[in-house]
């Protein structure tokens, strides 16, 4: 159970680490390598995926950065954590992110609203994993959990997973925007979970309100039990909503406060996030080289 | 420094061109793909450059910092370096004299002033405080050794709001008892601890003025120099002279204070032991007095309540401000149940706490105040220890200068044992189990205090029914250590008597006809 006071107390808590210098800098890098670079509308295009992985590999120019370090040798700014787009874009970012260590995440089981058939969903996932998805965000039935069958829910979700085993690892969205209370949150969480999920994520980014803080710690707190009980490491997504920097840097601190350094990889958290990496890489530039950077000096997509 | 070979290779370029910029190794070994972040906050400490701290600071009698009779100083240290700060007059008999006679002097003009023009000046030192927040809160953490992170955003805050809160009372006072008059006392001897210094003296001074009474003042001898901070603000908010007087000094001059027979009322906060002498000190005469001293509070979780949080009101309740809280919930009481789970997460929890410099902003908890506190502190941890229980303390480092305590728990602790049954005033945790909420109400009561007690459980009518049933004067539900102006503060049994805020405290500070 959840007190909401208590949430929001301890929510507002992680905000007040002052995170400043090096450990600001560190934080800023990783959360590059923690974004899923995002798009999701109807208008995409195959060109408009294509300039999307391209900005996934080199969010900036290397030599923006390199001429700070007179001429020594340094470490490049990271790459995302992956582009995650409609399965019909699948093979599109396949071509696009070849010989990268990007991951290509697929929406699926009829995003964003799941309201489908399951044959179609399940079919949808099937599509992407064979087209080289290897991770899917799938929605949950919200429906049938608002409509307290949570059986159907599981069992959508355990079925997905048995698609994905071995070939993607699977993201669970449970739209929280939409389920109401922090009680209910925990709840899906961990019907998610126990369904085989790899990663929980907050929001497909269609609707507001998407992610935030205190949703997200609660969702944390879920995985640090499940892990308690079963040894399972379970991923966290919040995604939508998360513009700034320094939002970025207080969802660091909480998962770190929450979970440990070892959830602090790509591997075990991921930004949900377009918008982001902009503000990362204007905040990194500062950092470097003191002074903020024109918005401009960084591309769209 | 987890990046392993490959950042070896990159320790050793040169510093960058660029003006303000970083050092391009630096970062790198600190972020690598695929290994996760080892993120140490780094130090982010306030500066100090705001606090203008005298070497020697005079007593505040009849609206001037004058030097003491005594012709002596005592020092007043941080306790987080051991340095000292400054010195401070330490006044005698004479000068407590001096200072009740201004206070006397003051109450014939400051008793017939409107409530409105009374409400005026405490709105204008409730304003000063909030201009002076930064300075004030760095001082408070200098001299206290508590984090600038609980300066800032409890202590300092909370000052300002009791002189808002008691200066709109200032012209109501014919509505704090409905249908009869009431009337100042006149000289109010004031004698507070060092745990909230600041907050003390504004919980103390607040609701004496706004009644018409006029005021002397003793902070405690440790940390004595917010409350001339505060002498300061109350100058420049141009108090008339003589109504707020401030005489700092040790037991001594506090006994003074006691003592004199031209006091109509004394108000203490602080041990049970000096209480009890105070309260024999009094003894026949007429005055008045307000006592708030120790507690042995009980913070009980039961299984049905939202346990991730009940595990930050454990925390906030024994570790805010290193444990020197009064009303610190140092026996926690956990349904037997959940015991094994919550004791689990609380030590998790626990290992994530910051200990150090208090002007670090990432500091949680920060300097024991005094080296006395801090042995006794150790005596009574090595007390708990010969009577049993499974001791834990998270692997934390201590700075190498200073007064520091890890905080820490024993848990299986009958309510026999000493840790049990006396105040230890420090980070230190007693855990103990219960069966049913008849159990709980019995354990939480069997204590000689009575100050306060907070309960856990996401069901309503369990936390009204045990609520009713705790002798404590201030009771939580579903939080802990949450102060308001408008909430009297007081405890029952050897907690002390009288309330301190709301509507109830006013009546400590007034004759009711």
């Amino acid at each position: 159970m959840i007190d909401q006071v208590g949430i929001h107390e301890r929510a507002e808590f992680f905000a007040k680490r002052s995170i400043k210098k090096q450990s600001k800098l560190g934080a800023l890098y990783t959360c590059v390598s923690m974004c899923d670079l995002t798009t999701l509308e109807g208008s995409d295009t195959v060109g408009k995926v294509q300039q999307l992985c391209q900005k996934a590999i080199r969010p900036a120019p290397p030599t923006m950065l390199s001429q700070y370090f007179n001429g020594n040798k340094i470490e490049p700014l990271p790459s995302v954590a992956a582009v995650c787009v409609y399965p019909t874009m699948v093979p599109v970012a396949v071509k696009a992110l070849k010989g990268t260590d990007i991951k290509i995440a697929s929406v699926a089981t009829a995003f964003p609203s799941g309201q489908a058939p399951f044959e179609i969903k399940s079919q949808d996932t099937k599509f992407a994993i064979n087209h080289g998805a290897n991770e899917i965000d799938m929605v949950i039935n919200r429906g049938a959990f608002l409509s307290g069958k949570y059986s159907v829910v599981f069992d959508e979700i355990k079925e997905i997973s048995k698609i994905c085993a071995g070939k993607a690892h699977l993201k669970v969205i449970l739209e929280t925007g939409e389920i109401g209370s922090y009680d209910k949150i925990r709840l899906a969480s961990e019907i998610a979970m126990e369904a085989g999920a790899d990663f929980i994520k907050t929001s497909t980014g269609k609707m507001q309100p998407a992610a935030t803080v205190p949703v997200t710690l609660v969702m944390l707190q879920a995985i640090s039990d499940f892990y308690d009980k079963t040894g399972k490491k379970i991923g966290m997504k919040p995604a939508g909503g998360i513009r700034s920097a320094k939002e970025a840097i207080q969802y660091l601190v909480m998962v770190n406060e929450t979970l440990g350094e070892q959830w602090l990889s790509s591997e075990l958290f991921r930004f949900g996030a377009s918008s982001l990496l902009n503000d990362l890489l204007r905040q990194i530039f500062k950092e470097i080289s003191g002074s903020y950077y024109y918005e401009k000096s960084f591309s769209l997509d | 420094m987890q990046a392993g070979t490959q950042n070896k290779k990159l320790k050793t370029s040169s510093k960058n061109v660029a003006g303000r910029g970083v050092e391009s190794t630096s970062y790198q070994n600190r972020f690598v793909k695929g290994i996760p972040f080892k993120f140490d906050y780094e130090a982010s400490v306030e500066s100090t450059e705001v606090v203008k701290i005298k070497s020697q600071n005079e007593l505040f009698i009849g609206g001037k910092f004058v030097k003491p009779q005594s012709g002596k100083y005592f020092k007043t240290l941080n306790p987080a370096t051991e340095n000292v700060l400054a010195e401070v007059a330490e006044a005698n008999s004479t000068d407590v004299d001096l200072a009740v006679l201004a206070a006397r002097k003051a109450f014939a003009t400051w008793s017939k002033l409107s409530g409105h023009e009374r409400g005026r000046y405490l709105f204008k030192i409730a304003r000063i405080i909030q201009e002076r927040a930064r300075e004030v809160a760095i001082l408070e953490s200098l001299d206290n050794g508590k984090p600038i992170k609980e300066t800032r955003d409890v202590d300092t805050p909370l000052a300002a709001a009791h002189f808002f809160y008691h200066a709109g009372w200032a012209d109501k006072l014919e509505y704090v008892v409905p249908g009869r008059s009431v009337a100042p006392l006149g000289v109010v001897g004031q004698i507070i601890p060092w745990n909230f210094p600041l907050l003390m003296a504004a919980w103390k001074i607040a609701p004496a003025l706004a009644c018409g009474n006029t005021v002397v003042l003793k902070p405690a001898e440790t940390t004595p120099l917010t409350a001339l901070l505060l002498a300061e603000i109350i100058q420049q908010a141009e108090l008339p002279e003589g109504v707020v007087n401030i005489v700092t000094g040790a037991g001594e001059t506090g006994a003074n204070l006691v003592d004199h027979p031209d006091v109509n009322k004394i108000a203490f906060t602080g041990s049970t032991d000096i209480g009890r002498r105070i309260q024999k000190a009094i003894a026949g005469t007429q005055k008045r007095l307000t006592l708030e001293l120790g507690g042995k509070s009980a913070h009980i979780i039961f299984e049905d309540a939202a346990i991730d949080q009940a595990i930050e009101g454990v925390i906030n309740g024994i570790y805010f401000n290193q444990g020197h809280v009064c009303c610190a919930g140092s026996r926690l009481l956990l349904e037997e149940s959940i015991s094994e789970l919550f004791v689990k997460k609380l030590k998790k929890r626990m290992q994530k706490i910051r200990i150090g410099n208090p002007l670090d902003k990432n500091t949680d908890i920060g300097a024991i105040n005094s080296a006395g506190e801090l042995q006794k502190i150790q005596n009574l941890v090595g007390v708990g220890k010969t009577e049993g229980g499974e001791f834990f303390e998270p692997n934390l480092t201590l700075p190498s200068k200073g007064y520091f305590h890890k905080p820490c728990f024993f848990n299986g602790v009958s309510s026999a044992a000493t840790l049990s049954r006396v105040e230890v005033f420090g980070p230190v945790l007693t855990i103990a189990t219960f069966r049913t909420p008849e159990e709980a109400v019995l354990k939480a009561n069997d204590t000689p205090y009575g100050l306060a007690a907070g309960l856990w459980s996401e069901k309503g009518s369990k936390i009204h029914k045990v609520a009713s049933r705790l002798r404590a004067g201030v009771i939580w539900a579903n939080t802990y250590n949450k102060f308001d102006p408008t909430s009297p503060f007081g405890g029952y049994y050897e907690s002390g008597f009288g309330r301190e805020g709301g509507r109830h405290g006013l009546l400590g500070y007034l004759e009711v006809k």
